[in-house]
């Protein structure tokens, strides 16, 4: 699934530049537990959708070459937040929707959980 | 090759930053990613340990040319019970620490899913200590 197409279904709110467009992400896994997202995510194609807008979040996803990152309920991080995103290349986007929200819709358009090895 | 990183107690504005480090030196020494990926995990995990757990601490990064040494040194208070502490989804981690999205219990069972040696050794009111290896 495109990040445009991300940006479309769940009318994301880009909060990096620039954005990469034409990345490709097929999975996705969702949590507010950050040593959660160390231990279950081995695919730097995934996207990360959560509630949790600090500084933690982007040193997570830097560890694992995570590349976008999905703020879900509105949440939008501290301008030099943003910015540790920007210099580590990792995108991030607001939606509105809830969690739950969020991944039903990346579901219902073709996107899919992390293995579960 | 050696690298030694201070890490404050609960000053989570430069936790990571060690972490960050070790993982930009691995890249540069042009180590396979996979390693590096463990590696950074390993760092970090131990990183945010010292900086929620203890009165603060170090963290060591050794590059050899058959293994990476981190070892995280912290200035106590210790660890009542290790096996319990590395049990998933123990934690003793506070409310606050929680809602940083840390203290799930997961920190030490993951350094050690990711290290090829584990080796944890605290004295209660002391001093803990963490070495951990990876294979090249």
């Amino acid at each position: 699934m495109e990040l445009e197409k991300i940006i479309q279904v769940l009318d994301c709110q880009p909060l990096t530049q620039p954005l990469e467009g034409g990345k490709s992400f097929e999975k996705a896994f969702g949590s507010d537990l950050m040593s959660d997202v160390l231990a279950f995510i081995h695919d730097d194609e995934t996207v990360l959708l959560t509630g949790l807008t600090n500084q933690q979040v982007i040193r997570t996803a830097e560890m694992i070459d995570l590349k976008l990152i999905l703020f879900v309920r509105g949440k939008i991080p501290s301008e030099e937040i943003i910015g540790l995103a920007e210099s580590n290349r990792i995108t991030l986007l607001s939606t509105k929707a809830s969690m739950f929200e969020a991944a039903g819709i990346l579901f219902e358009n073709g996107m899919r959980g992390i293995d579960q090895t | 090759m050696k690298f030694e990183y201070t890490i404050t107690t609960q000053n989570f504005t430069t936790a990571g930053e060690a972490s960050s480090n070790t993982k930009k030196t691995l890249k540069l020494l042009g180590i396979d990613s996979k390693i590096i990926r463990r590696a950074a995990i390993m760092a970090y995990e131990a990183e945010m340990n010292i900086a929620i757990h203890s009165r603060g601490g170090k963290i060591q990064l050794e590059i050899e040319a058959h293994r990476i040494t981190i070892v995280a040194e912290d200035q106590g208070p210790g660890i009542a019970d290790i096996d319990l502490a590395m049990k998933e989804g123990y934690s003793t981690a506070s409310h606050e620490i929680r809602e940083m999205g840390f203290g799930a219990g997961m920190g030490l069972p993951n350094m050690k899913r990711c290290a090829d040696s584990f080796d944890i050794s605290s004295t209660p009111g002391g001093k803990t200590r963490v070495v951990m290896t990876l294979n090249l």
